[in-house]
């Protein structure tokens, strides 16, 4: 697992990119006080989803509006076609833990692991 | 809406046709689907057509609106126009003779690019991959292009072209590009960006003719300049596909006329996407929109009226349109509705630095954002938007 950030980093009803993996990923905190990471980079074009707007466990892109359900990754509409890559998210004294997953990421064209 | 529905024809095979088909099966819809489309492709995406995948760092396969495991259950009729529609019985006369009776008809057929009447070669247009893929074929680096047209596309194709090491001008009839959408001001703004990416744009003259015998070699404008070109594209807009239905009745002067749910004076036959001009509860009148996710949106609107039916006089808002444009690395993104005298509020960033956030108000009330570089605060302003043009009390 690894330290991503403190709960209060990240507002409520809002995302926050962290860079300091590769892919970077986006950290989510629901209206509800959920916790959800995901790849932060669409997986249709170059957009950060930490940028994107979040209602309930989903998240809009920015750029083209597919959704995205932080707990499965799945997408609902185009132009996204791929799901987005979920990681395992713990809380814990107020400190986010997340464990990257193992799978291949859904990196949109032209976008790279460690571009 | 009367008897049960159980065949539904969808002339276009393109956004909107696609997503007609998802919001049928989507809503539990079991009939039976059939997808007329004239070209000979499975839906795609249309966008990167002037980006990406100009620039050849998309594939046709990623373009592919479907997803890998979605089954529509759709029987795809592809190369083939719809030729004539009689609204009485639903029946559809395809270009290659046959017609096809359904019990409604979704009109999906989109909008064609407006062509320079010329027989030259290195002429273009970009409406569809073939479109595209003709002219990268043209796009050398070193080469001389001349953009005729500098709204969205051609903007876009100048900003692609020029990546590609390409020699670029745009010309634009019109004093101040993108003023129709924008307004002056932020026109002026956005155009602004071809200049400083070492693109030369002529505006305010229009193009007179286009020189050469066999191969174009060069575009002259009114004042008489001759812009010397190995490459021309025109960017000049589109026109609703609707000529096909001039014998049907149904009133096609300005796109398919539709309410606001997409229905149009006939019964069960629908309008949605670029060609259709539905009826917007917010402006008081009919208004075509050509954006992509208006496509994508707006024919659930239509699917649940045509499944489950209407009522014409409930109270309806459709949401802020919503478009972007990718130009020099730039994102450009445009959500709302303008009339043209709001007042306009740079809310961050600046022109200059090419990340202005701008908002345009009516009455008080902010009725549209522009948003170069600014995803997050972009994405904020557009949901709070108001529908409310003409100062109605809250």
């Amino acid at each position: 697992m690894l330290h991503i950030c403190s709960v209060e980093d990240v507002p409520q009803g809002e995302g926050l990119r962290i860079t300091q993996v590769s892919p970077p990923i986006a950290v989510f905190r629901t209206d509800d006080d959920a916790f959800f990471a995901v790849d932060d980079t669409c997986t249709h074009q170059d957009a950060s989803l930490a940028d994107g707007w979040l209602e309930d466990c989903w998240v809009e892109c920015p750029l083209h509006a597919s959704k995205f359900d932080l707990r499965t990754g799945q997408v609902d509409e185009p132009p996204a076609k791929r799901p987005v890559r979920t990681h395992e998210v713990v809380v814990t004294d107020g400190e986010v833990w997340v464990t990257l997953s193992t799978e291949a990421p859904n990196l949109p064209p032209g976008v790279e692991v460690g571009a | 809406m009367g008897a049960r529905i159980r065949t539904v024809i969808i002339i276009g095979a393109s956004l909107a046709g696609h997503s007609s088909a998802r919001a049928l099966r989507r809503s539990g819809f079991d009939g039976d689907i059939v997808v007329v489309g004239d070209e000979l492709k499975r839906p795609y995406d249309r966008p990167p057509l002037s980006k990406d995948f100009l620039a050849g760092r998309t594939t046709e396969a990623d373009l592919a609106l479907e997803g890998d495991e979605e089954d529509l259950r759709v029987e795809w009729v592809l190369g083939t126009r719809a030729v004539a529609l009689d609204p009485g019985t639903t029946t559809v006369t395809l270009s290659d003779g046959r017609w096809i009776t359904g019990d409604a008809v979704i009109v999906a057929t989109g909008s064609s690019a407006r062509r320079l009447p010329t027989s030259l070669s290195g002429v273009h247009t970009l409406r569809t991959i073939d479109d595209a893929v003709a002219l990268r074929d043209d796009m050398k680096p070193g080469a001389r292009l001349c953009v005729i047209g500098a709204g969205f596309v051609g903007a876009e194709i100048a900003s692609t072209a020029r990546g590609l090491g390409m020699d670029v001008t745009v010309v634009e009839a019109a004093d101040t590009p993108l003023a129709g959408p924008l307004g002056a001001l932020l026109g002026n703004a956005v155009a602004g960006l071809h200049a400083r990416h070492g693109v030369p744009l002529h505006c305010g003259t229009p193009v007179e003719r286009l020189l050469g015998t066999e191969r174009v070699t060069g575009v002259e404008l009114a004042d008489g300049r001759q812009l010397p070109a190995d490459v021309v594209v025109a960017g000049i807009g589109a026109v609703p596909a609707v000529g096909w239905l001039a014998d049907t009745g149904l009133d096609v002067t300005r796109g398919l006329l539709c309410n606001q749910v997409g229905a149009t004076a006939a019964a069960n036959v629908f309008g949605v996407g670029d060609c259709s001009a539905w009826f917007d509860p917010a402006r008081g009148h009919h208004h075509r929109v050509e954006h992509w996710t208006d496509s994508r949106d707006r024919p659930r609107i239509t699917v649940d009226a045509l499944l489950n039916g209407y009522d014409p006089a409930a109270p309806a808002t459709l949401g802020a349109p919503y478009f972007w444009s990718d130009q020099y690395g730039v994102r450009l993104q445009f959500a709302g509705r303008r009339v043209g005298d709001e007042t306009v509020t740079f809310e961050a960033g600046s022109v200059d630095d090419a990340d202005l956030l701008a908002v345009y108000w009516r009455h008080g009330k902010p009725v549209a954002v522009l948003g170069m570089d600014q995803p997050k605060q972009f994405g904020r302003w557009r949901r709070g938007l108001s529908h409310d043009l003409h100062g109605a009390a809250a």
